[in-house]
């Protein structure tokens, strides 16, 4: 390493003001390359700044897609950060969302007319058990035979994706959608209430935001929760104290899975209304940047959860407005997450500039 | 087309961009680097591979191009895993999601179009054996390369003082280290290696296999090659045994349809990844056959006092 | 390198001056000067954390020092890294041995000299022969002995015709039995020119091999002697700077019922590189401390794994541990702890404790069972108590419950885990290496505790490389080897001779290697 006029030596104690750096940064190293990208669509840096950062913000409505689009995130990311914590990496949020989201739709396409105002909650719990269960393959896997985590969790999302092609197209088809591939739409009881007028913003947001406290609590202050951290940081530690690998294994899929189940749910429940081809716009993936960006502390995700929404929310602002691609949007999310990890260095370690050690001793 | 000529003759076009890059991650992850991008640098690849041999018509720059594509975001993967000491996993998955848009914004313009295939390469004789011929040797020269690139890893690997260095790397950093070894470079090209490999990859898929550029085309491939990796248990022949047999089971789709029985579409395209899970725990029962060869330091973070 | 000869004898081959090394705020080396001269086998004498390493290091080219000047051969050289040092004659026999385990011996070797493994063979057989040192070149490492694996390492440093060779306390990987013979290479070294730094806390060795002794105390060099005029305790007086005392112990009262008790236990490893334990019996009885002596690599570190829980027992292997007399082969580090059993691990980075976590979460790893968790949320008042108290029992210099475990000197680490696994109040304590790395007079301070916990009538296993260590505190030793253990030897009969004999395996004729004894 030392092409670099820099040195990097660990840091034992880390300060307020050091954690919050990295995604400073990041934040900064991607509003500049959205520039720097739009700017070579022909898109002034002042519209670019304006469609992807203000313009989120400055309507009654485009705020609310921001609220609806965080929620998702929010949730899923809590699930996963605790997962990563303990060096878990689940991937597969995509497909346990998805699995989630079919199994909250079962009762709604089943019992199309009911008025039942325990539907929408009985929906969360059998689209929990859905994303759940997805997960518990993976955990099963890992705790039996081994198999590494990440590859099983990526498998299933392709798997979880056919599983929705497959039942649209067939079993829970509309029956009078004319062969369209989606669902009946849901009865009202199985809608979330809306939580601002002549908006798509619901009340899952409060969830999200309830589940962060929790994720909080149980990270911070529960014994479970230093139990995973311990895992995650040093195996062989959690080994000697006798803390189970099993146990963390399924705890952490198994949450990671229930909220990723629950999003799901939310989404169908939510501003699509039915069970559809495309039941996320890659949630699951941008869940774990927002994990990661977070710092895989609670608190911190709300945070992070909030400005990719914000992203999310001004590249559809960008694409209608200004026709810019959506791929602009997938590489926002790469250069955020690029740029957190790589300046993460300057909060875990403390970076110099290399002092020529010879030369002055040479002059004394 | 015969039906085994067909089988054989797609298995090779399936599995010769898994091997190609498999063995490329192989090299990487021997290093100690696990590399999770390899999606995002396949995708990059096959769109560098795809405008080039659009533009120019020369195939073989376009796998070059490709190649050397994808090593330029291995390189930004490199830095961010062996400079600025990033956890690989989630290097991975950050320069991978940067791979992917970047390749569908570069490639908005060619969009769904298709190119000429790559010229197929008959070997003399053995290509006008019936059914084999036209099944195995009258193909484009990479799909005969992809098995000669594996013997040549073998040998590397086994045989050679950068293989030697590459596994020591791999197995105790800090022991190389202190015998002189510069570590961070090694491994350095090691990442660079495995992203020119996968961009040759990607490129094979864009201008010989699928010979047309769209967002997504990758589709999950670049997974594919890493779980190879898994399942060859880091070893250059069972590795490439891993990438036919997973070729084959890509077609077998195709086969059962073509016989008739009514199997839904969807359980068809979710057997490779059914699959690869059932071979990846397989594979992974016996905590022996993966700690004899995977490397040691896989995945750790290297980090040398000055 | 031909240039070794022509160096007329006299002149010094390296001199070193006013050499500093600071990490951090603390100052590894302090001003270090230092001649050596072709031939000539200088000790570096110190207590752990004296800075002996860290000079070797810098010598090595391994660490750059912050200031000072190296000569080498009359002329001033900046030393980029190790290959630099190698290339201008300068080689290392690391503690830590930097081999491969997955590679061969030739592979190995072939790593750090630019030559084909084919020539190397021939080259390997030729320095083997002539220094005494046979390596089986196509023999993979993870299958040699420690004192094979040291063979390599010299044996690859020797084939860079180095003009000075540095080796790291060279005899702590060796039976009793083997130093001698290692004793007889390095003095054939020297005789053929080639100067060598032995670096050592052992008195009696440096006192019977070196033509001269710097002694290091805190970073700083403080004196430097003839040590074949000085005696071991006016050396250890040098060394340390003050008297240590030893710990006062009366005759052990153990009671008949043992705490703990392995029966015939016999256990493949899950990893393919570890050491298969060969039916192993062992009784540890209330009030007594029973000592594990063995080089290194002999199956300690398998042996603490299955007492700690950490490697759980297959159904087949039903009876063969037992706590109290019950049996606990299946039962898991947890449930172990709650029968009263404490540990203190060899590894106290990672597995002792958490690099990246304070003191406090570090006491909860092992404490939680000491009421510091309440309907399952810590009760973080009484997590900092109990770190508190465990920072206090055993002096750790600290700047507080809040710090990072990594802060912490090797040492004070030690005390630390070592004091929270006595808050623990075990009746059973397995210790390995329970002073390794700490300096003398915090190991005197562990090793009075641990005598007087004895006395209290816990039962004690401490697993150790360090004979002078067990021979002080243990009332019964045994040897392990391959796997194997010997009979125990009554504190009153223990000899160097007997105890050494058994280390290298002279007790169960069938395991005997001509490797161990040497040629």
């Amino acid at each position: 390493m030392s092409v670099f006029p820099f040195s990097i030596e660990t840091r034992t104690r880390r300060t307020r003001f050091s954690a919050i750096i990295p995604p400073l940064i990041a934040v900064c190293t991607t509003i500049v390359a959205s520039i720097i990208i739009l700017t070579s669509l022909d898109v002034s840096p002042s519209r670019a700044l304006y469609y992807l950062y203000i313009a989120p913000m400055a309507t009654r409505f485009n705020f609310a897609e921001v609220i609806l689009k965080m929620a998702p995130l929010l949730l899923i990311a809590q699930g996963l950060a605790i997962g990563f914590r303990a060096r878990i990496w689940n991937i597969g949020a995509e497909g346990q969302l998805i699995m989630g989201a079919i199994g909250g739709s079962l009762l709604p396409i089943w019992f199309n007319d009911s008025g039942n105002i325990l539907m929408l909650p009985a929906m969360v719990v059998v689209g929990a058990i859905f994303g759940m269960a997805w997960a518990a393959i993976a955990a099963v896997l890992r705790v039996r035979m081994n198999a590494n985590e990440i590859l099983v969790t990526l498998m299933l999302n392709s798997i979880a994706l056919q599983v929705l092609y497959y039942l649209i197209s067939g079993p829970l088809r509309d029956p009078f959608g004319f062969n369209f591939p989606q669902s009946a739409l849901f009865p009202d009881v199985a809608m979330l209430p809306i939580l601002l007028a002549n908006t798509r913003a619901n009340i899952s947001i409060f969830f999200a935001v309830l589940v962060t406290l929790l994720a909080w609590f149980f990270m911070q202050r529960s014994f479970p929760g230093y139990r995973l951290q311990v895992g995650g940081s040093a195996p062989d530690a959690a080994r000697y104290a006798g803390f189970g690998e099993k146990q963390a294994i399924w705890v952490s899929l198994l949450v990671g899975g229930t909220c990723a189940g629950i999003a799901g749910v939310f989404e169908v429940a939510g501003p699509l209304g039915q069970l559809q081809r495309v039941v996320t716009p890659g949630y699951g993936f941008a869940a774990i940047i927002v994990a990661f960006l977070g710092g895989l502390n609670a608190l911190g995700i709300l945070a992070a959860a909030f400005f990719m929404a914000l992203i999310y929310v001004g590249g559809d602002i960008a694409q209608t407005s200004a026709k810019v691609p959506y791929s602009v949007n997938t590489i926002l999310q790469g250069v955020l997450l690029v740029s957190y990890i790589a300046s993460r260095v300057f909060s875990d370690y403390r970076v110099r500039l290399r002092k020529p050690a010879y030369n002055r001793q040479e002059r004394v | 087309m015969d039906t085994l000529t067909f089988l054989l003759s797609g298995t090779l076009l399936a599995a010769t961009p898994l091997l190609i890059a498999a063995l490329g991650e192989l090299v990487t992850e021997k290093s100690g680097v696990l590399n999770l991008s390899i999606e995002g640098m396949m995708a990059l690849g096959a769109v560098t591979g795809f405008i080039v041999a659009t533009a120019s018509g020369s195939y073989w720059l376009a796998l070059l191009a490709g190649g050397v594509a994808a090593a330029a975001l291995a390189a930004v993967f490199g830095f961010v895993v062996l400079v600025t000491l990033g956890n690989q996993v989630a290097s991975g998955i950050a320069v991978g999601i940067l791979g992917i848009g970047l390749s569908g914004l570069i490639g908005r313009p060619y969009e769904s179009s298709t190119i000429a295939p790559m010229h197929e390469l008959p070997i003399p004789f053995l290509s006008n054996v019936p059914v084999i011929g036209p099944g195995l040797f009258d193909h484009v020269a990479l799909v005969y390369c992809a098995p000669l690139l594996a013997v040549a890893t073998w040998w590397l690997l086994r045989s050679t003082k950068v293989g030697l260095v590459i596994r020591a790397v791999g197995e105790a950093p800090e022991a190389a280290h202190a015998i002189g070894y510069n570590v961070v470079l090694v491994r350095f090209c090691a990442v660079l290696y495995g992203g020119f490999c996968a961009g040759i990859a990607g490129a094979f898929i864009s201008i010989a296999s699928a010979t047309l550029w769209s967002d997504g085309i990758i589709a999950g491939r670049g997974w594919i090659v890493v779980a190879l990796v898994v399942f060859g248990t880091w070893r250059s022949g069972r590795v490439a045994i891993g990438a036919y047999l997973f070729g084959m089971t890509t077609l077998a789709g195709l086969l059962v349809q073509s016989t008739g029985i009514a199997i839904p579409s969807q359980v068809l395209t979710s057997v490779p990844y059914i699959v690869t899970i059932i071979a990846i725990a397989m594979l992974s029962m016996d905590p022996q056959r993966i700690r004899l060869n995977a490397p040691v330091s896989l995945g750790q973070i290297y980090h040398e006092a000055k | 390198m031909k240039q070794a000869t022509e160096s007329r004898r006299g002149d010094p081959l390296l001199v070193i001056s006013d050499l500093t090394k600071r990490f951090g705020e603390f100052t590894a080396n302090d001003g270090i000067s230092l001649e050596l001269e072709p031939g000539e086998i200088h000790a570096i004498l110190g207590e752990n954390g004296a800075g002996k390493s860290t000079l070797m290091k810098m010598i090595y080219g391994v660490l750059k020092p912050d200031s000072g000047t190296l000569k080498w051969r009359g002329k001033p050289v900046i030393l980029h890294n190790p290959a630099h040092a190698r290339a201008l004659g300068i080689g290392m026999v690391f503690q830590h041995f930097s081999l491969f385990e997955s590679l061969t011996v030739a592979e190995n070797i072939s790593l750090a000299i630019p030559e084909t493994v084919k020539l190397l063979r021939s080259r390997i057989a030729e320095v083997s022969t002539r220094y005494g040192l046979p390596v089986d070149p196509d023999a993979l490492v993870h299958k040699l002995a420690m004192g094979q694996r040291q063979r390599v390492e010299i044996t690859r440093c020797l084939l860079q015709e180095p003009q000075l060779i540095i080796m790291d306390e060279p005899t702590s990987v060796l039976p009793p039995s083997a130093v001698p013979i290692l004793f007889e290479t390095i003095r054939k070294l020297a005789a053929s020119g080639c100067a060598v730094l032995f670096i050592s806390h052992k008195l009696e060795e440096i006192r019977s091999l070196c033509h001269k002794a710097t002694v290091m105390r805190a970073g700083r060099i403080v004196a430097t002697v003839d040590p074949a005029v000085e005696s071991s305790a006016s050396l250890a007086k040098l060394m340390i700077g003050r008297d240590i005392p030893h710990p006062s112990r009366s005759a052990a009262k153990p009671s008949d019922v043992p705490a703990l008790s392995l029966h015939n236990l016999t256990l493949a490893p899950d990893d393919p590189f570890g050491t298969r334990l060969d039916d192993i019996s062992l009784q540890v009885r209330p009030g007594e401390i029973v000592g594990i002596a063995g080089v290194s690599g002999n199956g300690q570190r398998e042996l603490a794994a299955v007492l700690s829980g950490e490697q759980p027992l297959p159904a087949k292997q039903n009876g063969s541990v037992r706590l109290f007399g019950g049996d606990c082969g299946h039962s898991d580090c947890g449930h172990r702890r709650a029968q009263g059993m404490a540990f203190v691990p060899e590894d106290r980075n990672g597995r002792g404790s958490v690099a990246e976590m304070t003191l406090e979460q570090n006491a909860l790893l092992t404490g939680y069972a000491r009421n510091l968790v309440a309907y399952g949320f810590v009760r973080n008042a009484a997590v900092s108590k109990f770190a508190q108290d465990c920072i206090h029992e055993m002096d750790v210099r600290c700047s507080g419950g809040d710090a990072e475990a990594r802060s912490l000197s090797g040492g004070n680490l030690q005390k630390f885990i070592v004091g929270r696994e006595l808050a623990l109040k075990p009746k059973i304590l397995v210790a390995s290496q329970p002073t390794w790395g700490v300096d003398i007079g915090a190991a005197s301070a562990i090793r009075q505790r641990l005598v007087d916990l004895r006395d209290e009538g816990v039962a004690i296993l401490i697993i150790s490389d360090e004979l002078e260590e067990l021979v002080e505190i243990a009332d019964r030793v045994h040897a392990l080897f391959r796997g194997s253990l010997s009979p125990s030897i009554e504190r009153g009969d223990v000899t160097d001779e007997l105890i050494g004999s058994y280390m290298a395996g002279n007790f169960s004729p069938e395991k005997l290697s001509v490797e161990v004894s040497g040629p």
